[in-house]
This record gives structure tokens, C-alpha cells and sequence, in this order.
């Protein structure tokens, strides 16, 4: 381990690792031994079906939870000793927008800023909403938003800091299907330099096109990932039947 | 400095969404005062009989307004996953403990402010004394510590009304009876140097929950 927290072992290419992640909530086990690699400026999808594992993975990634056992390196940082580092490479969307909803958009995105420490904040959140196409709106409540626009803006929160990592667990709950185009040239725009993407979802078609390699989380294991250029849709539509929709589901088995 | 820089970033937030919706302090405020008309009701006002319990109705009243106003302390971070977004930002959990204390803390005092001159004017009592007031604000600052922490773990149950007293007051009885004796001293005109052992009590109380509180608060929140 260097002085700065990065491990000695983890490669200077890879945005994330895990290595033998263990989650579990009491005797039932979420994760059972997940090891993921994403090199930096990479986009991963992740599909599975429900109790599969999706959330709780992007849980311990975000920091939110803490393995079990096992290993995470963000941005070669150990997330058990320099958690907090870490989490200013990270942004994340999921189907909560993280967001006030007594308070107006400006202020929520000022309250996260603050909470990053991003530099020229009140620049940068007009910024994002610009990138969200949310202006107009600003200076509203959120709680006056309807759920599409409340997603957008829990966009923009997540790119405030512009992250090297974003990590999307359903971000399209609430998006109008003309809005989503828009989020995602957001998203890939972002601050110039690629930042690696881990996008986890039930939507086939849309993984498959946004994605560079595609995984199937099953029983909270990977059991399956390929890059997207060896793979065409139908056969990931198969290999999704096979590996994850196919037999007798048991989202409580004990490891 | 930056640790204390989002810890007011966190208390700025809940403050503002306070100022908007006026859910906590002004409900609190209303229970606070109806109970310290219920007891001027049903005491009277004979000044020995008052002068005796009034440090017991004082303390009863800030109490059970406390523990009205810490339930409604985590319930905004549920909307939403708003909880989880803080999780997520580069901060420790302990400064997310501490913002959310003084949150609380602020409201407490605000309640606390407007309560005592109402209670001084029923009961006929100093209660406005430099005394009394340096007992309210020492007192309320462990009930809070305390309190934020419960608040935390009972958010997540579903009966969290019942469960955050039932948790909550038994841990803060021992400050509550300091604020309750060293009251009495008070009101009943005695020197700071009668007070200070009581004062040190509840002092060392704070100093030790507090501690114990911030160390814990990251179990409560990430499990």
C-alpha cells in the first residue's frame, strides 16, 4: 500500500476491482464471491433478474454497504481504509434520487457541491442542469418536479463532482423515452475525460447498446460476461434466458 | 476545516428545510406550550406548590417535546434515499452525526426559547435566570447527542413513534434528573457553586454520549 492509499497490487488501469465480494444480510447471502474488473473509461452492464444481486453490488461500490468479506479497490483505493477518498471519484444514480424535496434544485445541487468541495460551484451547477435540460426549472421545489424531471436532476447531482466512476442502478425509472437519449449524452460528455460507467439494468436492448462488455448477475454471482463486440443481441437475449430467467428462481438460497 | 465545513452544509440544509415547511418547531412548539398550560391547569398557581414542582413540569415539558421533534430528525433523509446520498458523499460519518446533532440542537433551543418565557409568565416563576438557561442549553445538548443517534436506529423500524422514547429516555434519565435538581437549586435561589456538581454530572453525561455517540453512529447508518 502507498502513502496515498493506493494498493501496491491494483492496477493503475482498472477503474474498479472486487475480488471474492461477499455481502450478506444475515444468513442470506446477497453476493457470493463477485470479482469484477472495469478498466478506466470502460462501460459495463449489468442484467439480472430481480433478488439477483444488481442493487446490493453497486451498494458496496458506492460505499454505501460494506462487504462481508472480500476486496474493493476504487480507483486503487482500498474502499476499507480510504472509503472516503474514494467516494470523490465515484457518482452515483439509482432509482432514489438522492434529493430534498423541500428544497429547490439549486439548492440541492449547491448542497452536494458543498458536500464535494467542487470548485466555481454555482458555474458548474448551471452546468449540469443545462446538460440535463433542466434550467428552466432551477429555482423550483423538487418536490414539485414530476418523477422524470426529479431523475434528471438526480443526474446532474451525480455529475457535479465529475466523476471518474458512475454508477447507475436503474437511472432511467421515471424517464420520458425522449429524455433518456439526452441523459446519456450527458453522462458519456462528461467533464471531458471518459469517466468509467457501471450501469446496472432489466432492459436488454437498452444494456446492449450502451455497453462496451455485458454481465449476467445470477444468485449474486457473475455467471456470465462477454465483450459486446463477440456477442449479438439475440444471443445475449439467450444467454440472459439460460443463465438468469430459466428454472426455478430462489432469491434466498443460503450460500 | 473541512470536516466542520460539511457539518454545516448538512445543519444549512435541514435548518432551510425548516424555515420551509416549519414541520418540527412549530408542531413541537404548539405540544410544548399546551402541555405547559395543561399543568398550569391542573397545579394552579400557589407559589409553594409550584415552586416545588415546576423543575419536574419544566423538565417533563422539554423532554416529551424532544423526543416529538428528534423522531421527525431522520425522516426527511428516508425521502428519497436521501440517507443513502449523503452515505455516498466524501464525508465521514461521524460529520454526518454531528450536522444532524446540531440540526436537532437548533430546533430544541428555538422550542426552548419561546417555551420558557410562556412557562415564567404562567408559573410566576425566574425561570429566565442565567442559571436556568446555561441548565437548558447543557441539558438539551446531551439529550440531543443521545437522541440523534436513537433517532437514527428507530427510523428504520416501522413503529418508530414508540420505539424512539422506549429506547431513548431510560439512556437520558440520568441527565434529566441533573436538570431536575439543579433546576430546583435554581429556583429556589441558590449559588452557581451549589449547582456545579449537578452541572459537572450532566457536563461529563454530554462529554461521554457524545463521544460514544459519534463513534456509533457509522454502525447505525451503514447496517
Amino acid at each position: 500500500m502507498t502513502d496515498n492509499g493506493e494498493s501496491s497490487h491494483a492496477s493503475p488501469g482498472w477503474a474498479i476491482q472486487t475480488q471474492g465480494l461477499i455481502r450478506s444480510f444475515g444468513d442470506h447471502f446477497a453476493l457470493r464471491g463477485v470479482d469484477l474488473e472495469v478498466r478506466r473509461g470502460e462501460r459495463v452492464v449489468i442484467f439480472g433478474p430481480n433478488g439477483a444481486g444488481k442493487t446490493t453490488l453497486i451498494k458496496v461500490l458506492s460505499t454505501i454497504l460494506n462487504p462481508s468479506s472480500g476486496r474493493v479497490m476504487i480507483g486503487g483505493l482500498d474502499l476499507k481504509s480510504h472509503a472516503e477518498e474514494a467516494r470523490y471519484r465515484i457518482g452515483v444514480v439509482t432509482h432514489h434520487t438522492y434529493l430534498y424535496g423541500n428544497l429547490t434544485a439549486y439548492e440541492n445541487l449547491q448542497f452536494y457541491s458543498r458536500m464535494y468541495d467542487v470548485p466555481k460551484a454555482r458555474e458548474r451547477i448551471h452546468d449540469v442542469v443545462a446538460m440535463v435540460g433542466m434550467t428552466s426549472r432551477l429555482h423550483d421545489r423538487v418536490g414539485t418536479l414530476s418523477r422524470g424531471m426529479q431523475q434528471r436532476l438526480s443526474i446532474a447531482r451525480c455529475l457535479l463532482h465529475k466523476p471518474a466512476i458512475i454508477l447507475l442502478d436503474e437511472p432511467e425509472t421515471g424517464l420520458d423515452p425522449q429524455a433518456v437519449p439526452m441523459v446519456w449524452r450527458a453522462l458519456e460528455a462528461e467533464g471531458g475525460t471518459e469517466p468509467s460507467i457501471v450501469l446496472t439494468t432489466h432492459n436488454l436492448e437498452r444494456g446492449f447498446e450502451l455497453g462496451e462488455r455485458l454481465l449476467i448477475l445470477a444468485k449474486g454471482q457473475i455467471v456470465y460476461q462477454k465483450a459486446k463486440q463477440a456477442l449479438s443481441l439475440a444471443e445475449l437475449k439467450q444467454a440472459y434466458q439460460d443463465y438468469a430467467a430459466g428454472g426455478e428462481w430462489d432469491s434466498g438460497a443460503k450460500f | 476545516m473541512g470536516f466542520w465545513r460539511k457539518v454545516l452544509a448538512i445543519t444549512w440544509k435541514d435548518a432551510l428545510s425548516e424555515v420551509r415547511t416549519r414541520e418540527v418547531v412549530s408542531s413541537v412548539l404548539v405540544f410544548a406550550l399546551l402541555v405547559i398550560v395543561v399543568f398550569n391547569f391542573a397545579f394552579g398557581t400557589r407559589q409553594e406548590v409550584v415552586t416545588a414542582i415546576a423543575p419536574g413540569l419544566l423538565w417533563v415539558t422539554f423532554a416529551f417535546a424532544g423526543v416529538l421533534s428528534l423522531n421527525r430528525a431522520f425522516i426527511p433523509e428516508k425521502e428519497q434515499g436521501c440517507l443513502e446520498g449523503l452515505m455516498v458523499c466524501p464525508v465521514s460519518r461521524g460529520a454526518i452525526y454531528v450536522g444532524k446533532m446540531l440540526a436537532s440542537l437548533l430546533f430544541m433551543l428555538v422550542i426552548e426559547a419561546v417555551a420558557l418565557p410562556i412557562f415564567a409568565f404562567l408559573f410566576n416563576l425566574p425561570v429566565l435566570s442565567l442559571q436556568i438557561i446555561v441548565i437548558t442549553i447543557l441539558t438539551t445538548v446531551g439529550f440531543v447527542a443521545v437522541g440523534t443517534l436513537f433517532s437514527a436506529l428507530a427510523v428504520n423500524t416501522r413503529a418508530r413513534e414508540m420505539v424512539l422514547p422506549i429506547l431513548f429516555l431510560p439512556i437520558v434519565v440520568p441527565i434529566i434528573i441533573g436538570a431536575v435538581e439543579s433546576s430546583g437549586l435554581a429556583l429556589s435561589g441558590k449559588a452557581w457553586a451549589d449547582l456545579s456538581s449537578w452541572l459537572q454530572i450532566i457536563a461529563a453525561f454530554n462529554v461521554i454520549f457524545l463521544a460514544v455517540s459519534f463513534l456509533v453512529f457509522p454502525f447505525v447508518i451503514e447496517e
